[in-house]
């Protein structure tokens, strides 16, 4: 039988079939951080359960840590409290973590692609719904709730039903100035937030083909936003270049030997999916969101659409926008580049490209916060911190920061943000606060003009 | 975890689409670290504005709905994997949620937390709504064994799915752990058998 990807590399995991019931998943890697991990640790404690696996799992800070002065007690008692709980959890059951100040601390699906410990044909879960990024690299791996943490810590495996598979195909030229998030922004706009639910996505055509792995990975991680568990795209020369030499990888013969598996791995021609959907890649605009709900977006050059229905009319009530309304020339005051979305090197290359040898707006505050460390000395090497502070903007530490504001870097009530993260739900950069989700591009020329622009005009 | 096989009670209609877990429960009470209180702080952004008042108009706190019965527009639960939802849910003191669509994550996190998410049809979901409007103690029949949930008043019934083994999890309150560890010399040998 024809197989997909997803099918050669679930099927390659699966322990066992339970009769009328579902399957036993091994798991390869298990990622954790400080919110989703303490219950589960405090679970098999009390009931008297060791970690089965210790070495498959490796820990990182970055839902809470702030972003500023790292080196310092974290102020926050109940964050400083969880992130204290992680240190003595890893400690006590030998699992590895790079925590606040560690040189390879950073958002975990940042940190693990760029250790070399994300690998083709793996499967990879954390207790974070973002997990999908992985998937960039021809990996499954997705989100879990605390429960299934604990599970994975007692026994490296899952109970989980199949799910069904789903194709993106999206081919052709991307006009200039589009990105890869502008890319996945526009097929969750096309498809909606549930579309995907119940199944796990592949990505594929010329368009994700020819994307480098921090793009692909921008597109994977917002794979949970239109539902679907996960997103996959196959693993070529691309990804193996971006592997090859990284801390964890596989090295000498040994990674010869893997890169032959992995080739192994692409869909077989034809294999068939459950659904698929194609988009021209030329109809592809610079994106951005005006609701609250990341499939609620538009075209820069578009109009808000106008519909009847109270749930759209009162995520327009919240972002006091009008139906039919442009935003360009909307002000903003705040704009962050980051997330697991958008903060790895490429992200502040784009930025940094369009800031230099401009100022910023007086009216922006702006945070751009690194995905990692090592993304944070990288942005130094290559001298973009210094095009950044000409530009008038300064660098933060790394971690999740303003995405889910659960450290200090919140938006204030009523504000918006032109964000590069990846949910723009009501008050999820703090409460009251308005997101507006688009490229780093989009951001950077945001925070220049304290406006929404449509740049592609500068570009003409 | 809690075992579940029967419940009659009135319900809370939450008549909105596309219910994220941001919205279920804010990340900034996700710094504790045990599973307990959530429940204050169910929909804390709703319910509550930034003074800390009751938002009147919000069906929580409305003292006509009660019941432990939750029931929710399209594609609820949708976004961040945070168990601390279902959490708030189950520590609230709702029992089941009827929808028409659960995200994934979220349906999961539900089951495995002993609160049992119930899909019906889009017009089964109307339905629940219009008679709940009607008449707000309006008594609605979930039974798990026979996988039915009849509104008693009217008697308009609907079956509902759920996967075999997950029922029997529920019924009698076991969780996915025991299992796993009952497998794993399974598990073992295939770990052998991969190197």
């Amino acid at each position: 039988m024809k197989k997909t990807l997803f099918d050669k590399v679930w099927d390659a995991h699966v322990v066992k079939e339970i009769k009328d019931g579902p399957q036993i998943l091994y798991i390869d890697k298990h990622l954790i951080h400080e919110v989703t991990s303490p219950q589960a640790f405090a679970e098999l404690e009390q009931r008297g359960i060791p970690i089965f696996r210790p070495d498959q799992i490796v820990a990182t800070a970055d839902h809470n840590t702030p972003t500023e002065n790292q080196h310092l007690p974290v102020k926050d008692a109940l964050s400083r409290n969880q992130l204290a709980q992680l240190t003595t959890n890893c400690k006590k059951n030998n699992i590895t973590l790079y925590g606040l100040g560690h040189k390879y601390n950073g958002i975990v699906h940042v940190m693990a692609p760029e250790l070399g410990i994300t690998q083709p044909g793996m499967t990879m879960v954390c207790g974070d719904s973002h997990t999908s990024t992985h998937g960039a690299f021809g990996t499954i791996a997705f989100g879990i709730g605390t429960s299934q943490v604990a599970q994975v810590f007692a026994s490296q495996s899952l109970l989980l039903q199949k799910p069904k598979s789903l194709r993106v195909n999206v081919n052709g030229t991307l006009k200039a100035g589009v990105l890869p998030k502008d890319v996945i922004l526009y097929v969750i706009s096309k498809l909606g937030t549930n579309s995907g639910t119940g199944y796990f996505c592949e990505y594929a055509g010329n368009v994700f083909e020819e994307m480098s792995m921090e793009g692909r990975m921008t597109v994977c991680n917002m794979s949970i936003e239109m539902g679907a568990r996960g997103g996959m795209i196959a693993p070529d020369q691309t990804t193996f270049d971006y592997i090859q030499g990284r801390k964890f990888a596989p090295k000498g013969d040994e990674f010869e030997k893997k890169v032959a598996y992995w080739k192994t791995l692409p869909t077989d021609q034809d294999a068939t999916f459950d659904k698929e959907y194609n988009f021209d890649a030329s109809d592809i605009e610079p994106m951005i969101t005006f609701g609250t709900n990341p499939g609620m977006g538009i075209k820069i050059s578009d109009h808000i659409p106008v519909k009847d229905n109270p749930t759209f009319e009162k995520s327009l009530d919240y972002m006091n926008f009008k139906k039919g309304q442009s935003l360009i020339n909307h002000p903003i005051n705040y704009v962050f580049i980051g997330s697991c979305t958008n903060s790895r090197i490429e992200d502040f290359r784009v930025a940094a490209n369009y800031v230099k040898g401009k100022k910023k707006a007086d009216n922006v505050t702006a945070w751009f916060v690194p995905g990692s460390q090592q993304v944070a000395e990288q942005i130094i090497e290559e001298g973009l911190k210094d095009v950044f502070e000409e530009a008038g903007f300064k660098l933060r530490q790394p971690g999740c920061s303003a995405c889910l504001a659960m450290n200090d870097d919140k938006i204030p009530e009523g504000e918006y943000c032109v964000s590069t993260s990846n949910r723009n739900f009501e008050g999820r950069q703090g409460r009251g606060s308005r997101t507006i989700l688009a490229s780093p591009l989009m951001a950077a020329a945001t925070a220049i003009e304290g406006k929404i622009i449509d740049f592609t005009k500068q570009m003409n | 975890m809690d075992s579940f096989k029967k419940l009659t009670s009135s319900a809370v209609p939450l008549e909105i689409k596309n219910v994220d877990t941001d919205q279920i429960i804010p990340a900034r009470f996700l710094k504790a670290t045990t599973r307990e209180g959530f429940g204050e702080n169910l929909f804390r952004d709703w319910r509550f504005d930034l003074d800390g008042n009751r938002i009147e108009d919000f069906v929580l706190n409305n003292e006509t709905y009660k019941g432990k019965i939750l029931v929710a527009g399209n594609n609820f639960g949708c976004g961040s994997s945070r168990e601390h939802a279902a959490w708030a849910i189950h520590d609230y003191g709702f029992k089941v949620v009827i929808s028409s669509f659960f995200a994934d994550i979220f349906k999961g996190n539900a089951l495995n937390n002993g609160v049992l998410p119930v899909q019906v049809s889009p017009e089964y979901l109307q339905e629940l709504f219009h008679e709940i409007e009607k008449d707000p103690n309006t008594q609605i029949e979930v039974n798990l064994e026979a996988e039915k949930i009849t509104i008693l008043s009217t008697g308009a019934q609907s079956g509902f799915e759920i996967n075999t083994y997950k029922k029997t999890c529920l019924i009698n309150g076991y969780d996915d752990i025991d299992f796993l560890i009952s497998n794993k010399a399974e598990i073992e040998k295939f770990e052998i058998s991969r190197v």
